[in-house]
């Protein structure tokens, strides 16, 4: 028995090798890009039959190397990723790339136009791009995008770029449970305090400063330069901790991502000297307690009625902490239950 | 909690640089809920076909005006069932005469827009079609 998939980087077999009425289990090892793209699309919709497959693949996740790379509007990501793709192909025989865009708000509605800046790598058949929108509330988002870093990782695939706008908590969380983080910034968008702001510096495993041919390219690679010294000497840190880099690329040019690439082996390495596994197991775990989060409120808040509750008490003129206190207390007495049988 | 949008993956193929309403209507699309594609100008069948698979999108639509729409759609369409997404909803619009529309209609085209369609029309239709496409299959893919 093979442990690899053969379909995948097997020329001539890229497109559906088998037909659709196979098990995707069995179409996904067999390197059926079209069973990876639908196990995402389960993972999207939180649908049940993603965990019944990744319970069996569930010994071959963990092989794929993940890149986080964010950064403002405009600073260059999908670009950088474009051309970042075609730089670790030299070495890599396959290549995810996942890229997460907002939603409306309004009307739930999303328009994906990450691929624009990735044709080159549509044809690629050891590329897998996928676009994804960021959808709901309650860090579902999270959820999904390690869902789908997950099953590229079972699918067979070397190294994973998860793309997403750097702002707010969400995508945070989401850059967060990557292996090596890049934080892409590019001159012209704020002095270097806005780079000592909350957040920037502390998601990085690499920062990285792209359109370098622009002027202020050098003055911003100085201020972040001395952010990342400041923040790495006011506080004792363990011996071997890990020192920010920051890199000037120009990704549009195609410069410099041999210098990028580097940082991001070198990142790896240091994480594979006995860090690894502890780092990954956090990792996981803030996963499972976000699945967790995510089924009780499902369970508890709309099918145990807890919602209705909360609604009666606050129209008998409850104050809402009191409220909290109700159901809290409920809830750890076991007085609530889901009484609704789970949906599909 | 199971939580199905409409993903639609617009494109423009062949060497057609008109591109103003193709983003007109994914715009229209993404503000009836759906999750628009869009791939950006002088798509291959190939292409345009790759990314529908890897997209898992639920709808392509295909946008022209260069009057090679004849012998490009069809191998959109080819593209399509050769990686088994035959399934998928296929639309397309742009200036095309009537005889090719029946034609195409008559070669896995669901429908076709043609010019001075009001956007919503194309919107409900999407939306309209894949309720009944998903209420035929249980609404499970």
């Amino acid at each position: 028995m093979r442990s690899e998939p053969v379909g995948w980087y097997h020329p001539g077999l890229v497109t559906s090798p088998q037909p659709p009425q196979a098990p995707l289990a069995e179409r996904l090892l067999a390197g059926d890009k079209g069973a990876l793209a639908r196990l995402i699309t389960w993972a999207e919709n939180a649908d049940a039959r993603f965990a019944d497959v990744m319970r069996a693949l569930h010994p071959r996740v963990g092989r794929a190397w993940r890149v986080g790379v964010t950064g403002p509007p405009g600073a260059g990501k999908s670009t950088l990723v474009n051309e970042f793709a075609r730089y670790e192909r030299a070495t890599k025989r396959s290549l995810g790339i996942l890229a997460v865009d907002p939603s409306s708000p309004f009307t739930g509605g999303a328009l994906l136009g990450d691929r624009i800046r990735m044709e080159e790598r549509t044809t690629d058949p050891g590329i897998y791009i996928r676009s994804m929108a960021s959808r709901g509330s309650h860090g579902g988002l999270a959820r999904a995008a390690v869902d789908a870093c997950d099953a590229m990782d079972a699918f067979g695939i070397e190294e994973i770029l998860l793309e997403t706008v750097g702002v707010g908590q969400a995508e945070y969380d989401i850059v967060a449970a990557t292996d090596t983080v890049l934080v892409v910034l590019c001159p012209g968008a704020g002095d270097g305090i806005q780079a000592m702001k909350a957040g920037i510096l502390e998601v990085a495993d690499v920062l990285v400063v792209n359109k370098a041919d622009l002027a202020g390219a050098d003055r911003l690679v100085l201020d972040l330069e001395e952010a990342v010294h400041i923040r790495e000497h006011t506080k004792k840190r363990p011996d071997g901790a890990w020192s920010v880099p920051v890199v000037a690329v120009s990704a549009g040019k195609g410069e410099h991502l041999d210098l990028l690439a580097g940082h991001v082996a070198r990142h790896r390495a240091w994480l594979e000297e006995g860090r690894l596994a502890a780092v990954r197991r956090s990792k996981r775990l803030a996963h499972v307690r976000q699945v967790v989060e995510e089924r009780l409120d499902e369970a508890l808040w709309t099918r145990g009625g807890l919602a209705e509750r909360a609604g009666a008490l606050l129209d008998g003129g409850r104050a809402p902490y009191d409220v909290v206190e109700t159901l809290v207390a409920a809830i750890l007495a076991g007085d609530v239950s889901s009484r609704g049988a789970p949906k599909p | 909690m199971n939580d199905q949008k409409i993903r639609v993956l617009v494109a423009k193929p062949g060497l057609d640089g008109h591109d103003r309403g193709a983003k007109t209507v994914a715009s229209v699309l993404r503000d009836h809920g759906m999750e628009v594609i869009y791939t950006g100008l002088h798509q291959t069948p190939e292409m345009i076909a790759e990314a529908a698979q890897q997209e898992d999108v639920d709808v392509v639509g295909l946008s022209i005006l260069s009057g090679a729409h004849m012998s490009l759609f069809p191998r959109v369409r080819d593209e399509l069932v050769k990686r088994g997404l035959g399934d998928v909803l296929l639309i397309g619009g742009g200036i095309i005469p009537g005889d090719d529309v029946t034609k195409l209609e008559s070669q896995g085209f669901a429908k076709l827009f043609g010019p001075g369609t009001n956007t919503e029309e194309i919107a409900k239709y999407v939306i309209a079609e894949m309720a009944r496409r998903r209420a035929a299959t249980g609404g499970r893919r």
